[in-house]
């Protein structure tokens, strides 16, 4: 039975949370708000709280000078998803059916990657790929944001597939079917929300790249929007609604991804601590 | 890589001739783990480990401008080392990693345990203005920090209107760090959050429920419960925050790009500023291997610490 008291100290912990994440969340509240409001209301002070005038010409800004650069983006987050699951998948099954001896060797390595700086990373990647001929090519920004979605998908996916009953596995090969076809036909289906998952947090790494980009291209060439955004800031100071529309813009995939994977995005922010 | 994978489960008839049998099925068992994990070793070692060790050779090459153009970079062994440790402005530089790093994660881990430990007690909606609090992590970086950019700034800044000042928070010397760290706070509140919130939900209720019968306050309870219990925890939310810590490079370069005159560059934006503004690639690799020597140093204590939290 709940009690008046319990009722009202609910309520209060109800409006302690309202007031906390009111005030975590402001400054992305600021920037909706940013967004929305004419250049010339953006240099009033005391700033106005709400956007009292609303225009959407942010927005329009926002589509006219950087659509083709989300687009760029879009093109390298799909490229880094389809890459990153056509290497975690089988290395995730065999990593969690398999007694593989280097599972232990590979998570290993994984753990490293979380520890190694992206600027040692980057700065060696340049040399490389100045050498290749990689520089300002998008299989080079693909497989440079794959090295940290790669060993996060693995970790991932093979927790997943850790509880595949095995004799699922077995029956399919009594039945004479390869490792290959028990892969194909009942690990991937089975394994479909921890897919999507991966998928998602690999789109949102390479989406949310900002070092390989700035450091693997040069010019022109190949403009992703958070390299848009950031010449975008350094050469403006007056079109602030434009540069907040564009953030906004550039926010959707993480809200998409908040709702239609909220359950797994607590254990995203988690899966570099994993055990193992 | 298909037909390799196969395995012999139906061949293997007959009582009499299974020990045989079960030789080939192992063999062909290791072949097929073997083209499963191909491709990712493969990956590993060319995108993974090959930089790693063409980043410790870069750091004793003199890789500057026309290394480009010819490939050529000359040995200079230590040389670089040298030139990063006895540059005047190194010891500042260290001192903000080190300023940078200790007050980010106290702020955060404060933070993050108050929220954690008010997000135990059950209120509606807890769980979705739990996941809301997520958001920062999830957002592209560039969005959050271009959101500050503008909050700090100085003359049209939300936050200079709300504290009725005008500091220059990205602009003046004297408060760029702080600014940064500021910034840096409230990007590393949801992870702190997180990993607290489950280790409080691995917390017994029994446990708070004895105490309670004995009258012990929400302060005791806390000292005497829930510090110790977590304990475990607090050491691997603490050590990883650190090796992400020391890292950060996008928060700071999108903000203030380690400026104004070096007063909130750290060892990362610094070594990237060498090799990618100043073009001294040898240079910019010894910087960051030093922070690779201390990220790694902590990387081992925090693995040592997850062991035991895992096997007692």
């Amino acid at each position: 039975m709940i009690t008046k008291t319990t009722r009202l100290r609910r309520g209060i912990d109800l409006v302690i949370a309202i007031v906390a994440c009111g005030f975590l969340l402001f400054p992305l509240y600021w920037m909706v708000n940013v967004s929305l409001t004419k250049p010339q209301n953006l240099i009033q002070t005391p700033p106005s709280l709400f956007p009292s005038d609303p225009t959407l010409d942010g927005y329009v800004q926002a589509l006219s000078t950087q659509l083709p650069n989300l687009v760029t983006s879009l093109v390298i987050s799909i490229g880094c998803v389809i890459l990153t699951l056509a290497i975690a998948l089988p290395a995730a099954f065999a990593m969690a059916k398999f007694k593989v001896r280097g599972t232990g060797a590979v998570m290993f390595v994984f753990l490293l990657a979380q520890m190694i700086p992206g600027i040692v990373l980057v700065t060696a990647l340049f040399a490389i790929y100045n050498a290749l001929g990689l520089l300002n090519t998008y299989q080079g920004l693909i497989l440079a944001d794959a090295t940290a979605s790669v060993p996060f998908a693995v970790i991932i996916l093979r927790a997943f597939m850790l509880g595949i009953p095995d004799e699922l596995i077995e029956a399919a090969r009594i039945d004479g079917a390869s490792n290959w076809r028990a892969f194909v036909s009942i690990v991937i289906p089975l394994s479909r929300n921890s897919i999507v998952t991966a998928g998602l947090f690999s789109f949102l790494f390479a989406w949310a790249d900002f070092l390989n980009a700035n450091s693997l291209t040069s010019g022109n060439s190949i403009v992703p929007f958070t390299l848009g955004l950031y010449r975008y800031i350094g050469s403006t100071t007056t079109n602030w609604n434009g540069i907040m529309a564009t953030a906004v813009i550039a926010s959707i995939p993480a809200a998409i991804l908040l709702i239609v994977a909220q359950k797994y995005v607590a254990a995203g922010v988690t899966a570099g601590a994993v055990k193992d | 890589m298909t037909d390799t994978a196969v395995l012999a489960a139906p061949v293997a008839g007959g009582a009499a001739s299974r020990p045989p049998a079960r030789r080939r099925p192992r063999l062909r068992l290791r072949l097929a783990a073997l083209g499963f994990m191909a491709p990712v070793v493969i990956f590993l070692a060319v995108f993974f480990v090959y930089p790693i060790i063409r980043g410790f050779v870069l750091s004793m090459q003199d890789f500057g401008p026309s290394s480009f153009i010819t490939g050529d970079a000359d040995f200079v062994g230590i040389d670089n080392y040298v030139t990063v440790v006895t540059d005047p402005i190194f010891g500042t530089i260290a001192w903000h990693t080190v300023l940078f790093t200790v007050v980010s994660l106290a702020g955060q881990f404060a933070i993050g345990m108050a929220l954690a430990l008010f997000f135990t007690r059950r209120f509606p909606l807890s769980a979705t203005f739990r996941s809301l609090i997520l958001l920062p992590w999830l957002l592209p970086l560039i969005v959050s920090a271009t959101a500050w950019r503008w909050i700090f700034d100085q003359q049209f800044g939300v936050l200079n209107a709300a504290i009725g000042s005008q500091v220059g928070w990205l602009t003046d010397p004297a408060v760029s760090l702080w600014a940064v760290i500021i910034a840096n706070i409230w990007l590393g509140i949801p992870f702190n959050m997180v990993l607290l919130h489950g280790g409080l939900q691995g917390i017994p209720e029994s446990l708070y429920e004895a105490a309670a019968l004995d009258g012990a306050s929400r302060w005791r309870t806390f000292w005497s419960i829930t510090w110790p219990l977590l304990r475990p925890v607090t050491a691997v939310t603490l050590l990883l925050g650190l090796v992400y810590t020391i890292k950060v490079f996008d928060v700071i370069w999108i903000l203030t790009k380690g400026g104004p005159a070096n007063s909130s560059h750290t060892i990362a934006t610094w070594a990237y500023e060498q090799s990618f503004t100043d073009l001294q690639f040898g240079v910019g690799a010894a910087a960051g291997e030093i922070l690779v020597v201390v990220a790694l140093i902590f990387g081992f204590i925090y693995i040592r610490a997850q062991r035991k939290e895992t096997f007692g």
